[in-house]
């Protein structure tokens, strides 16, 4: 295998942003026919070195060949051109237009000036039957899940005959079975010859699917490795470049935690429920505790968040927190009632971009003391750069605009400005998406430290192993309803599967 | 060469910096062309002269987008503030009466009235904006057609004329030998600039104008930062309309504030405040006022035919647009970085 022709060669590239050398002379390269998956921590230089690749960023030193040819793409568009396509984590197809269109916008058949429907909707209903999506092409794309939406984007490279297909975190927002379909469309891609770069943080994927991968550090290549004779805590060393204690020191962690809640239920909801999002459900969350949410995407976890957190109203039930009850309930009421709340979309409904690092992690303080009892900047430095040395958030300064950092290191911005309310209840959906290994581990760590001070927290996570080590108890959801509560001695991965794809005895 | 690149940077980063730019060419090409354009003189205790001209006639639009700044910031748009002034200089006209030298209402009830209506006007866009959920555009739509028309039943269909003096104060009158309108324009940039600086509401309305849903699950009340906006930029646009039916001592429900909107946005523009919201900066505000103004008044000093006015005054405001426009940045970081190679 590793005597297949190389299709695309990257030499010596180098790229500095001010303050940070983002890629230093990392040479990279991609067979035809294969899957390789590209890895690294957040800010290792992944992004840096696509956006290099795909004319997003025009490198400073180094050499992109592909197919022999020496390229520069001058911008995505032309990189398309060149047959270089990307699928990103946030899928960019406009919404309104159907199917077809946004599967051939731009190259659409034409007949005698207008667009001709006919051979359009054929043409892409061609492309999808041999991706084995069964769909209706005429249809907007936003109606469809994001699964499809990414098989639809993937249409699109392909119509653009692409040589090169790069895939950004595409699992990301997938449930198990979309990801099995997602990984037989790959294959298929490889047998056409196609090189695929599969970016991803899941480990159980990589070894599923790549043939090698090439790990980055730092801006650094750190080497490339055949996925089939490269062990698994190997490759996490290779990534994270220290061993991975922290990760076997959290059971003791959770332990102690353990031993310390305290049976005295600061949330009670009784028969809280919002038709079409969740059914009416009992919760107790008691002090020192975290609970951990378990299902599928779309289950209703993100949904319980909401109605816990009153971003979206009950239309049943009752709801008190610390005795009170909730009446009018809104995010702010919540803020006010010693609550917090990272919700799933980071960058929808958590980061505020054009703001600064300061300013975002002030917001929710701020907004609790009200319009008037205004918070110094002086002040708000102080607050600012406590979080940012307390959770190492990597940015030069706390004035540095928060679009400008890393998914991690937005994401530890925004728990810094739910930490800085000094919540008693803390709703974490998905705090660890589309973050490298290193600070998953502190998040987790974070969680249950948290909890041995007495809060209690809300664990919300697709990554299982994620949710058992953390949560003191776990709560399954199946088809918008929580359908089963485990106790510690109950909660394995298998029983929470089975649970999960409906098999409740 | 680093240094020097950052130092460019910095200083173009600054929203004050083009407006400022703009606004020293126009005066550059008045110091070279115009003759007596900076000459000053005092008559009667007064300060006279074409750069006082330019602040007080000035004064109106400086006020609204004093206001809109704030609309626009919440990623909003304000249409009306031409008709809420119309309607607020019918009402004070209409309320002093046209009897001479006699008002028919006590002067400060006049403005308080005045004043109230223009909060009625701007809690109806900010109601339907932030509660009734309709885009600003289409919102304020509504008052800005109908509200000529609302200014109009006020009037009766006349233009109003009044002779009462002590009213005439708000728009030709002087304090300390400055235009009164200079003070007014003063008073509402400091209350503005201390209510969005020294209080939380500046870093909501950024917020709510960067990423609404952000600042909603942050517990930012962000229909409320939108009411409040709108309500502050009616309320500038009021104090507009006082302006200027007491310069001209007069109200016609068709000419008041004509077309302003459309001027005072383009204000905000030049300050660099961006028409997708966020941040936003106030004193650029009145800099970009102050340089259609300026660019007005140099027109008219110049001699041209008032048709004229509206192409040149376009080109200028394409000149500083441009200016702020991604290639023209690259092109500028590119000199910039030539020049600091050579030296």
């Amino acid at each position: 295998m590793a005597d297949a022709p190389n299709i695309l060669t990257m030499r010596g590239i180098s790229k500095a942003f001010p303050g940070v050398q983002a890629l230093d002379d990392v040479d990279f390269s991609l067979h035809s026919g294969e899957i390789h998956a590209l890895l690294g921590e957040n800010g290792a230089g992944k992004s840096t070195l696509i956006k290099v690749l795909t004319g997003v960023e025009r490198p400073d030193r180094g050499v992109i060949e592909l197919d022999g040819r020496e390229i520069l793409a001058k911008s995505p568009h032309h990189a398309q051109m060149l047959g270089i396509s990307t699928v990103y984590q946030e899928i960019n197809l406009c919404p309104n237009l159907s199917v077809a269109e946004n599967i051939l916008l731009g190259r659409e058949p034409r007949w005698a000036g207008s667009i001709d429907w006919r051979r359009l909707n054929a043409r892409a209903a061609q492309i999808l039957e041999w991706l084995e999506v069964d769909i209706d092409v005429r249809q907007s794309v936003g109606m469809y899940s994001v699964a499809i939406q990414q098989m639809v984007a993937i249409s699109r490279a392909l119509e653009i005959s692409a040589r090169v297909l790069i895939l950004d975190e595409p699992t990301s927002s997938l449930a198990a079975h979309e990801t099995e379909k997602l990984f037989a469309v790959m294959r298929k891609l490889k047998g056409e010859g196609l090189g695929v770069i599969f970016i991803t943080h899941f480990l159980d994927q990589v070894y599923e699917v790549s043939d090698r991968i090439t790990v980055l550090r730092n801006g650094k290549l750190v080497g490339v490795y055949d996925t089939a004779t490269l062990p698994r805590v190997e490759l996490v060393a290779h990534m994270i470049g220290r061993n991975l204690d922290e990760l076997q020191e959290m059971s003791r962690y959770k332990k102690d935690a353990a031993s310390s809640a305290q049976k005295q239920a600061v949330v009670q909801a009784r028969a809280l429920g919002r038709v079409g999002s969740i059914g009416p459900f009992d919760l107790d969350l008691h002090e020192g505790e975290v609970v951990g949410l378990a299902g599928l995407l779309g289950s209703g976890r993100t949904e319980t968040a909401n109605l816990l957190f009153g971003v979206d109203k009950p239309d049943s039930g009752t709801l008190s927190v610390a005795g009170a009850p909730m009446t009018h309930h809104s995010p702010l009421r919540s803020i006010q009632a010693g609550m917090a709340y990272c919700p799933e979309d980071r960058k929808a409904d958590g980061i505020v971009g054009d703001l600064t690092v300061r300013e975002n992690i002030v917001l929710a303080l701020q907004a609790n003391r009200g319009w008037f009892n205004y918070l110094a900047p002086a002040r708000q430095r102080e607050i600012a750069d406590k979080y940012i040395k307390l959770l190492s958030i990597s940015t030069p300064t706390a004035d540095q605009l928060v679009k400008n950092l890393s998914g991690g290191n937005q994401q530890k911005v925004i728990l810094a400005r739910w930490l800085a309310t000094e919540p008693n209840i803390l709703i974490l959906d998905e705090p660890t998406r589309g973050i490298d290994i290193g600070a998953k581990a502190e998040i987790q760590k974070l969680v249950l430290t948290l909890a041995g001070e007495g809060k209690t927290c809300i664990f919300i996570s697709s990554e299982l192993d994620e949710v058992l080590r953390t949560s003191h108890r776990v709560l399954v959801l199946r088809d918008n309803a929580i359908v089963a509560e485990l106790a510690p001695d109950e909660m394995n991965e298998h029983t929470i599967m089975h649970i999960i794809a409906g098999g409740t005895e | 060469m680093t240094s020097q690149a950052s130092w460019w940077e910095r200083l173009r980063n600054n929203s004050l910096f083009w407006p400022l730019v703009a606004l020293a060419l126009v005066m550059g090409f008045n110091l070279l062309f115009t003759p007596n354009f900076f000459r000053l003189e005092i008559k009667d205790g007064h300060l006279f002269g074409s750069l006082v001209d330019v602040l007080n006639r000035g004064a109106p639009l400086m006020l609204m987008a004093i206001g809109l700044t704030a609309v626009i910031a919440t990623a909003g748009v304000d249409l009306s503030v031409g008709a809420v002034a119309a309607i607020c200089a019918a009402v004070a006209t209409r309320l002093v009466g046209n009897v001479t030298d006699v008002t028919a209402t006590p002067l400060p009830l006049v403005i308080l009235v005045t004043l109230g209506v223009a909060i009625l006007c701007g809690l109806w866009n900010g109601l339907l904006v932030s509660r009734a959920n309709i885009q600003p555009m289409v919102a304020t739509l509504v008052l800005m057609v109908a509200g000529r028309g609302i200014a109009q039943l006020i009037t009766d269909g006349q233009i109003i004329t009044v002779y009462y003096p002590p009213f005439f104060y708000f728009g030709a009158g002087y304090l300390l030998g400055l235009p009164f309108t200079l003070f007014i324009v003063a008073a509402v940039f400091l209350f503005a600039w201390l209510i969005t600086r020294r209080t939380a509401i500046g870093l909501f309305v950024e917020s709510v104008g960067t990423n609404a849903s952000s600042s909603y699950y942050s517990g930012v009340n962000e229909k409320n930062i939108k009411l409040v906006a709108y309500v502050f930029c009616s309320f500038c646009a009021g104090i507009a309309g006082i302006i200027i039916s007491s310069n001209v001592k007069s109200a016609d429900a068709n000419n008041v504030g004509l077309f302003m909107e459309l001027d005072a946005i383009l204000a905000v523009v030049i300050g660099g405040t961006l028409m997708s919201g966020g941040r936003f900066s106030l004193a650029g505000s009145v800099l970009g006022a102050l340089l259609i103004q300026s660019v007005t008044t140099t027109i008219y000093a110049f001699g041209v035919p008032p048709e004229v006015v509206l192409v040149v005054k376009s080109l200028v405001v394409l000149f500083v647009v441009l200016l702020y426009s991604e290639p023209m940045k690259v092109a500028l970081d590119k000199l910039a970085r030539r020049k600091g190679v050579q030296a």
